[in-house]
């Protein structure tokens, strides 16, 4: 494992985490469909989980790799949280735009 | 560590009684459980600081006094939902259980001693009031302000998580005392300053301090009341604490840069929080910005970490209390009521003097008359301010403080001097009782400021 890290370098991984996690704060904040916007929070998670294995093995240590399974986990139960509340808006409105949650002003 | 396993049991308990049909039972036994666990985390307080699985949980004077206000404010919570979810009887157990396992969460993140189990503690209490913030379904601004709470919520958990990866990247390590010995070390990767930033913000995203406050007015408006009161309460106190604690133990000198960025943060918070609350109507809507505001002088703090801790300490408890007492009147008030604009005050002060008299105490509180707890904070806070050298920060403080004074008398007026505009309502007693237990603890601590002070 050391010598493709060598050969790549951990900083090739940190650009491309870094790039990951932008389209995903980018879908965050520009795709108005919730479902994507759902998608977009798992790619940011999902680069962080990348970047977590790859410092994981640039330092020879395990603690990293174990991070991930937790941060998997906790994304996993966000995600369905989320989603219920978005079921819940679907029965409500008809639609998950987020255009249409205006409600709250002031 | 066994102030967290009792907690996490109590939860567990509360479920079980749904299931052997003791619906009756699940109030009483969730305080009276709750109080033994106090017992439990106060007879921790005087013991040497422990670790616990290879240093995952530190428990010591800080987490023991922290854990101990946030289980008074749990206590409070729970005792008000008697009243709030009594329409909705079958759901009673599950938001008891939940409201016992964000405290699980709040206490795992006042008491870790490695970012891993700083990360679970902050996602059990953010997924827990996702839940809460849009447990009333059919309502469409209980929808909305969950969805808005959640999206928001996920995105500073990416950042806060993203953050702590470059710092294991840097250090190679997760646990903080590792860190901060590391730290001082001279030859740091950038990685390691940019992953305490991300941190920052996502943090700052958490207790809605200026510029990242743009969702809590919203949230706090559409959540049910009683979820708004343990976001402006316990919410905001749990993440305060945590920062605190992480600025402290993770970079021990702490840069000018740094404090520069803090002092910005907390005149920002101050100023937009209380301009922006003048001109509100809606009365959660109002004190969303003063929590806010509130945010910038509790950031203050941070500022000379060495020996600030009781005084955060006692800032946060007098404006939680303040804010449980506040938000019980609230929920007495506007139990009927379509929203919770302003004009559904008017007359308290003839309907029922002892609910405006609880409400006003806890608005002079917040906005810092004395006797109240919330003076004294105040006083300590800026004179331990003033100690470290930022005159400036505290002559704007002192200027907020003043135009804080406009909006909580908005209230205060709109009680006394206006004629009532419908029949009384009928007093329910638990409301009455938690908003008085409330509001003597911050004159009590008002009167007799060092024995808070003290405890750290």
């Amino acid at each position: 494992m050391t010598n493709i890290l060598n050969e790549i370098g951990i900083e090739n991984y940190i650009f491309l985490s870094v790039i990951l996690f932008c389209i995903g704060v980018f879908g965050v904040l520009y795709r108005r469909n919730a479902i994507i916007v759902f998608m977009s929070i798992e790619i940011m998670l999902n680069a962080v989980n990348l970047l977590f294995v790859a410092f994981s093995t640039y330092h020879q240590d395990a603690q990293g790799q174990v991070f991930v399974f937790f941060s998997m986990a906790v994304a996993a139960a966000e995600v369905a949280v989320g989603l219920a509340i978005l079921v819940s808006i679907f029965r409500n409105l008809g639609s998950i735009d987020i255009n249409n949650l205006k409600n709250l002003k002031g | 560590m066994n102030t967290l396993i009792a907690i996490i049991g109590l939860g567990v308990l509360c479920l079980l009684f749904e299931i052997f049909d003791a619906r009756k039972a699940i109030i009483p036994i969730a305080v009276i459980g709750l109080l033994a666990i106090l017992g439990l985390d106060i007879s921790e307080y005087n013991a040497a600081p422990a670790f616990y699985y290879n240093n995952m949980i530190v428990v010591g004077k800080y987490s023991t006094t922290f854990s101990a206000l946030f289980i008074i404010l749990t206590i409070f919570l729970v005792s008000l939902g008697h009243k709030f979810y009594e329409n909705r009887p079958t759901k009673l157990s599950d938001f008891i259980a939940i409201k016992i396992f964000l405290l699980a969460g709040a206490v795992a993140m006042v008491s870790f001693g490695n970012l891993a189990m700083f990360f679970l503690g902050i996602e059990v209490l953010s997924i827990a009031l996702y839940v809460l913030a849009s447990s009333n379904r059919t309502s469409i601004k209980s929808n909305e302000a969950g969805l808005k709470y959640f999206l928001m919520g996920s995105f500073a958990s990416g950042i806060i998580l993203f953050g702590i990866c470059l710092i294991y990247g840097a250090m190679g390590t997760f646990d903080i005392t590792e860190i901060s010995e590391l730290s001082r070390s001279a030859e740091l990767p950038i990685w390691f300053p940019i992953g305490i930033v991300l941190l920052f913000i996502g943090m700052l995203f958490k207790i809605a301090a200026v510029p990242f406050h743009f969702w809590a007015p919203d949230v706090y408006e559409g959540s049910p009341s009683l979820t708004t009161a343990l976001m402006s309460t316990l919410a905001k106190v749990v993440a305060i604490a945590t920062l605190y604690k992480l600025v402290k133990t993770m970079n021990a000198d702490i840069s000018p840069s740094f404090q520069l960025v803090i002092v910005i943060v907390s005149i920002a918070s101050m100023t937009v929080g209380n301009i922006m609350a003048l001109r509100q109507i809606n009365v959660k809507r109002m004190l969303a910005f003063s929590g806010i505001s509130h945010a910038g002088f509790m950031l203050m703090t941070l500022l000379s970490t060495a020996k600030s801790s009781g005084t955060l300490l006692y800032y946060t408890s007098a404006y939680a209390l303040a804010g449980i007492a506040a938000f019980s009147v609230i929920l007495y008030v506007c139990k009927t009521r379509e929203n919770e604009d302003i004009t559904n005050f008017h007359g308290l002060g003839k309907n029922n003097p002892l609910m405006a008299a609880v409400l006003t105490a806890s608005l002079l509180s917040m906005a810092g008359i004395p006797i109240f707890g919330g003076f004294f904070a105040k006083l300590f806070l800026f004179t331990q301010t003033i100690q470290a050298g930022f005159i400036a920060l505290v002559i704007v403080a002192v200027i907020n403080s003043i135009i804080s004074v406009g909006y909580y008398f908005k209230l205060i007026l709109a009680m006394y001097t206006k004629e009532p505009n419908e029949a009384k309502i009928p007093a329910s007693k638990v409301y009455l009782a938690v908003a008085i237990i409330a509001i003597a603890l911050n004159i009590a601590m008002g009167l007799c400021p060092s024995f808070v002070l003290d405890l750290l």
